[in-house]
């Protein structure tokens, strides 16, 4: 049909054919390339590989880099500011992972089916995620005021708890933006077990009910085995992203008080960007990556094996 | 019976399970909705310290003419200008580079899947610090980024989740309607623009509603590029808004709201497309 709509031109040059082939090949296709891989070379790769070169340097501008080997990496495995700051993270991504992981599911059976009114208790419920982190982060800071009026000790007040310090105390200040992490993370889990409870066989749940199995046992052994591949990539999604964590404590906390809650970024950010020591910064960054990448081949290979 | 959901609440039916039911839900939405409510009242409320909220008497505008005094609006037209052009960009790469790896067979395309989520895998806050370095002197190009609106959006243009979505969805365009096009005698960019692009509309949606909440929320890449108060967005604004001789915490509320609000209007207004990136991306991991 088409063939006999074209322009006669074509018929004219039917050698072009060869020609054009090719271009619409390799060539092109590197073309349309070129901006991503330009882009991901300056601002991805090279930088990379300049944290790399830099964490075995003391880097002085102007006075030209001075080979110190590992000397970065021992100060990061044995400074107390760094072993606790590395403590405070891998807590924090804990608390936060299995918080909104627990909770995100928990939220998950409670809204999903087809209702309307789910459908809206969801898509509020869901807000948190899209917001901007500093700004909820300032909101929670107010919200956390430690007086006894301020805003959330007013509401635990009401059963007769509190005044709690919040982020004012080295005891609470992690716990305090744990919980803060949990809300904003919580309903993103929640959403992604919706979707895969969508995908349950729903005729187990008959076969399971016509052996007499209770609520509970049909959620062992029914739901939350069909979910295991849902729950393995929110776990590896949410540690990864509580091992990066930054903005959360340096709006809330900067680290304090006392470095009760400084985390690794927080810390790698003040030595590179306030202490100018980008080496030592550098080799932070690199410990960081190896810890997240060490994280996700773990659960790649306990997934495989699990399965 | 039946078996649509695990728990099976639909099926309590009666006054006291609708009672129960509607006191639960009711609870999640204010759980979760319940602080961004609070600063939408507060934001436009007399509060001046952080112990002293109360429902309004009467809305007031003085947080947002106080806002103004404190530079706010130039530091949102900040945000907007690097999302506006970060966003364009973004879209742009991500369309080319998709269309080579979801339309085209060259030598070579295993590596550059495999360096697409190699980006992924690093996280940005962990190459900051030496991107810092890079933004300052552009090795070959001898540039320096910093404090330039470029060193907050260049580094925002290639984003790997937006290729990879976007070369999942054309793969789905079907070969034929191309082919046809161009034995029509349409050229390459003709078959791009006019077929290509009008049939991944529906993508294009999704990864521009991400890549508004991405670009919107980066905080350590401005933190970084600024090197004057002027060229702050209006996120790393927040933290030097937190009082005032008047307002108190007025200006930071209005600021919060502002910095909140477009991520939140776009989620709303792309919810369809907001939710298949969502389900998309995290099947695919």
């Amino acid at each position: 049909m088409t063939v006999t709509l074209s322009p006669p031109r074509d018929q004219v040059t039917p050698r072009r054919r060869p020609k054009s082939r090719w271009r619409r090949g390799p060539l092109v296709a590197w073309l349309y390339l070129t901006p991503a891989l330009l882009l991901f070379l300056y601002f991805k790769f090279i930088p990379m590989f300049e944290g790399l070169r830099m964490s075995f340097y003391e880097v002085r501008p102007y006075l030209g880099d001075r080979w110190v080997g590992l000397d970065n990496y021992r100060t990061i495995l044995t400074d107390s500011a760094f072993t606790s700051a590395m403590w405070h993270t891998v807590l924090l991504a804990a608390g936060t992972t299995a918080g909104s992981i627990l909770l995100g599911l928990l939220l998950a059976l409670l809204v999903e089916g087809p209702a309307r009114y789910l459908w809206f208790v969801r898509t509020a419920a869901f807000l948190p995620v899209v917001t901007t982190i500093a700004a909820v982060a300032e909101v929670w800071r107010i919200m956390y005021h430690p007086a006894a009026d301020g805003l959330l000790n007013s509401i635990i007040g009401w059963v007769g708890l509190g005044p709690e310090p919040f982020l004012a105390s080295e005891h609470s200040s992690l716990l305090s933006i744990m919980g803060m992490g949990i809300w904003r993370a919580a309903p993103y889990d929640m959403m992604i077990f919706v979707a895969g409870l969508v995908g349950v066989d729903r005729t187990l749940y008959e076969a399971a009910a016509v052996d007499g199995a209770t609520l509970w046992q049909r959620f062992i052994k029914v739901t939350l085995p069909a979910l295991r591949p849902v729950f393995w990539i929110l776990f590896t999604l949410a540690a990864i992203r509580g091992l990066r964590i930054f903005v959360e404590v340096y709006v809330m906390t900067n680290g304090g008080p006392n470095g009760s809650s400084e985390v690794l970024m927080t810390l790698i950010y003040k030595e590179g960007l306030q202490n100018n020591d980008l080496g030592l910064a550098s080799a932070g960054s690199l410990v960081l990556f190896l810890a997240t990448l060490f994280l996700t081949v773990v659960v790649q290979l306990v997934r495989r094996r699990s399965s | 019976m039946r078996f649509d959901t695990t728990l099976g609440l639909e099926s309590h039916k009666g006054p006291v399970a609708t009672v129960l039911k509607f006191v639960l839900y009711a609870g999640i939405v204010i759980i979760f909705t319940g602080p961004l409510v609070g600063l939408l009242v507060s934001a436009f409320n007399h509060v001046v310290d952080p112990t002293h909220f109360s429902l309004p008497e009467q809305l007031t505008l003085e947080n947002f003419t106080k806002a103004g005094e404190r530079k706010v609006y130039l530091y949102l037209v900040n945000s907007f200008v690097v999302v506006g052009f970060g966003l364009l960009l973004q879209m742009v790469v991500s369309v080319f580079a998709a269309y080579a790896l979801a339309r085209k067979k060259f030598r070579g395309m295993a590596v550059v899947l495999l360096l697409m989520l190699t980006t992924m895998m690093i996280p940005e806050e962990i190459i900051a610090i030496p991107l810092s370095v890079v933004l300052g002197d552009l090795p070959v190009l001898h540039t320096n980024l910093l404090g330039s609106y470029a060193g907050m959006i260049l580094p925002v243009g290639a984003w790997g989740f937006s290729i990879l979505v976007m070369t999942e969805f054309m793969k789905e365009v079907p070969v034929e309607i191309e082919e046809a096009a161009r034995i029509d005698g349409a050229g390459e960019l003709r078959t791009f623009f006019t077929i290509i692009l009008p049939l991944c509309r529906p993508a294009l949606g999704v990864i521009g509603v991400f890549g508004f909440t991405m670009i919107w929320d980066q905080y350590l890449l401005p933190l970084i590029v600024a090197t004057d108060s002027d060229q702050w967005t209006l996120p790393i604004a927040l933290r030097t808004l937190r009082s005032d001789e008047e307002v108190g915490i007025g200006v930071l509320l209005a600021a919060s709201l502002l910095a909140l609000l477009p991520s939140v209007i776009a989620f709303l207004a792309f919810q369809r497309q907001f939710m298949r990136g969502l389900t998309s991306g995290a099947v695919k991991g």
